[in-house]
């Protein structure tokens, strides 16, 4: 016998440490640039539905569709077009963060009360004016929540890229599968567990920090 | 100045809020518009700062179309109160007073300044308030924040959507009373819209009375109470409403007309019998122009009827009398210092036209509140 699951983590971890830290910076850096990516488009696209009632149907239903296509298929469909490898890998997971940052951006804005908002023009602001000092201020913890579910789910979602050849924590996942190692895959399955909760950590104590006085009353 | 010519208000839908308002509104006035939900009246309030753009007719404010101006420099212009308060939760109360000023482009120093001023004015410490947010204050507070904030730049207009409509009884006489002080010493143009009809007719200068998007009537409280031009407004007003503010029920309205007069040269004998015959224990003295010169009453007259030759010598020239453009609210007060009960009501010439006694007090409010007309 190999001996217990605990010897094997410790031999596995000895044998390959250094592994591990590059792929978990690899990991660390698909889920941060897809994140980035989805936020940069998805913040936008979140307060530009909450201004064009037409569009809000149609960017929510289309970033619900993406949601609902298994990962595993949507990152074979990217193939084609970014090929394989960490490209493929990014493009895919900024598709799976959208729906939650654009979701909760809509929402956070559209529940921040309707009488500040009538007081705010009432009183001579542009719409510029109500979505940078009013609005956005207001929805942030909202929208801190979206990205904090998107991140969690990113990480995950990240490990699967390894079957594209992305790398990352994923490799080890597959390759314990493979050759039949739980030690190994628990060598990338913790490490990604424990890099979700961190970055779920810092995103709550970024969105404590950047929360308004006023509203922790 | 505000001038309403021929406004109205149609959604797309075909909805008409509110039609054919033709109206004027002088600087300083304090104007209520009431009526029931969906009336039209927040949204004919609305379109003076254009937050609900007309569709038909010209607003013009001193003269100016302000369809022509731009809404953002209108609206800072035109303070802005509405009962839900909308303070800004993320700012100081502080900040949500000096919004406007901001947005003007005055410097922080001067800002602060004038927010403490307008803390002071509303009856809120600055040195206890100015730093505090929104969510550590009572529902009052907030709206006296609400004011302040709305003054910050001395606007000429103040429009307020049912201000104090959230607030309970005793804060909302409070702000009611404080508002009207500080309209007293600021002489703003205030459009107040409200449903509740005691306080309409507290705060209007003049009341519009609105009902499916029209003004039924535009008038005084005192005109809406005595001459309802419509039936509706009489219901809505209350038909028993101006006999709980008798201040605007005049003493002719209520006083006994034809009184039991007598000249001072009366012999007792006869003042007793005359007495007798009107079933009155007063007489009213008067000279042979009809002048009041005093009261005798039939105690006196009884205990004294073998010692005088004429009523002249019991006579009470000193008793309270009410010139007849008192109210009934005068009669109530002045009621109560009178010896006999009876209080004489002359005219310009200080000649007895009436009089009014408890009993027709009485009879007056009574009568109203059983259902009858007073006549």
């Amino acid at each position: 016998m190999r001996g217990s699951l605990w010897e094997q983590l410790v031999k596995q971890l000895g044998m390959r440490w250094e592994d591990l830290i590059v792929a978990s910076a690899k990991h660390l850096g698909l889920v941060s640039f897809s994140m980035l990516i989805a936020i940069l488009i998805g913040l936008p696209l979140g307060i530009l539905i909450t201004r064009k009632k037409i569009l809000t149907n149609w960017v929510l239903g289309g970033a619900g569709i993406l949601q609902t296509i298994p990962s595993l298929a949507l990152l074979g469909f990217m193939i084609p077009m970014f090929g394989i490898g960490m490209n493929t890998a990014i493009a895919a997971l900024f598709l799976y963060s959208l729906l939650p940052i654009i979701r909760n951006t809509y929402t956070g804005i559209q529940d921040v009360d309707k009488s500040t908002i009538e007081a705010a023009k009432g009183m001579g602001m542009t719409g510029t004016q109500i979505l940078f000092r009013i609005q956005l201020p207001l929805a942030l913890s909202v929208i801190m929540a979206g990205i904090r579910t998107a991140t969690v789910i990113n990480v995950g979602t990240a490990t699967i890229a390894a079957f594209i050849g992305a790398g990352g924590l994923g490799d080890f996942i597959f390759l314990g599968i493979t050759r039949n190692i739980d030690a190994l895959i628990l060598l990338g399955a913790l490490p990604a567990a424990l890099l979700a909760l961190l970055l779920d950590y810092l995103l709550g104590f970024l969105e404590r920090v950047t929360t308004p006085r006023g509203l922790k009353i | 100045m505000i001038l309403f010519e021929q406004v109205s208000k149609t959604y797309p839908n075909g909805f008409q809020a509110v039609k054919d308002l033709n109206f004027r509104i002088d600087a300083g006035e304090f104007i209520v518009f009431i009526g029931p939900s969906g009336c039209g009246k927040s949204t004919t309030m609305k379109m003076i700062n254009r937050l609900v753009p007309h569709t038909g007719g010209t607003i013009s404010i001193n003269g100016k179309n302000i369809t022509k101006e731009n809404p953002v420099d209108l609206r800072r212009n035109i303070g802005y109160v509405i009962q839900q308060v909308g303070l800004f939760p993320h700012y100081t109360i502080e900040d949500n007073i000096a919004v406007v000023l901001s947005l003007l482009g005055w410097k922080e120093a001067k800002r602060k300044q004038r927010a403490a001023e307008l803390l002071q004015m509303v009856g809120l410490e600055p040195d206890r308030f100015a730093k505090r947010y929104p969510r550590e204050l009572s529902g009052g507070q907030q709206q006296r924040v609400g004011v302040a904030r709305a003054l910050a730049a001395d606007p000429e207009i103040v429009l307020m959507d049912e201000p104090f409509g959230a607030l309970d009884p005793i804060t909302r006489e409070q702000l009611q009373n404080e508002l009207i002080q500080l309209q007293r010493t600021m002489k703003k143009t205030i459009i107040f819209v409200t449903h509740d009809m005691d306080e309409a007719l507290k705060m209007g200068d003049r009341i519009a009375v609105m009902k499916d998007g029209a003004i039924l009537q535009f008038d005084t409280p005192e005109k809406l109470m005595k001459e309802p031009v419509h039936g509706f407004v009489e219901t809505f007003i209350g038909k028993n409403r101006i006999y709980q503010n008798p201040e605007y029920i005049s003493v002719t309205d209520i006083m006994r007309d034809n009184p039991a007069t007598a000249t001072e040269i009366l012999s007792p004998a006869k003042a007793m019998s005359m007495m007798r015959q009107r079933r009155t224990d007063t007489l009213i003295l008067v000279d042979d122009r009809g002048t009041f010169c005093g009261i005798v009453s039939a105690y006196d007259l009884q205990s004294k009827l073998e010692q005088i030759r004429t009523i002249q010598e019991i006579s009470q020239p000193n008793e309270p009398i009410l010139h007849q453009s008192a109210t009934a609210k005068d009669a109530l007060i002045a009621i109560t210092t009178t010896k006999f009960g009876i209080l004489p009501v002359v005219d310009d010439k200080k000649r007895v036209v009436g009089v009014i006694t408890r009993s027709s007090l009485l009879t007056a409010f009574a009568e109203h509140w059983a259902g009858k007309e007073v006549t």
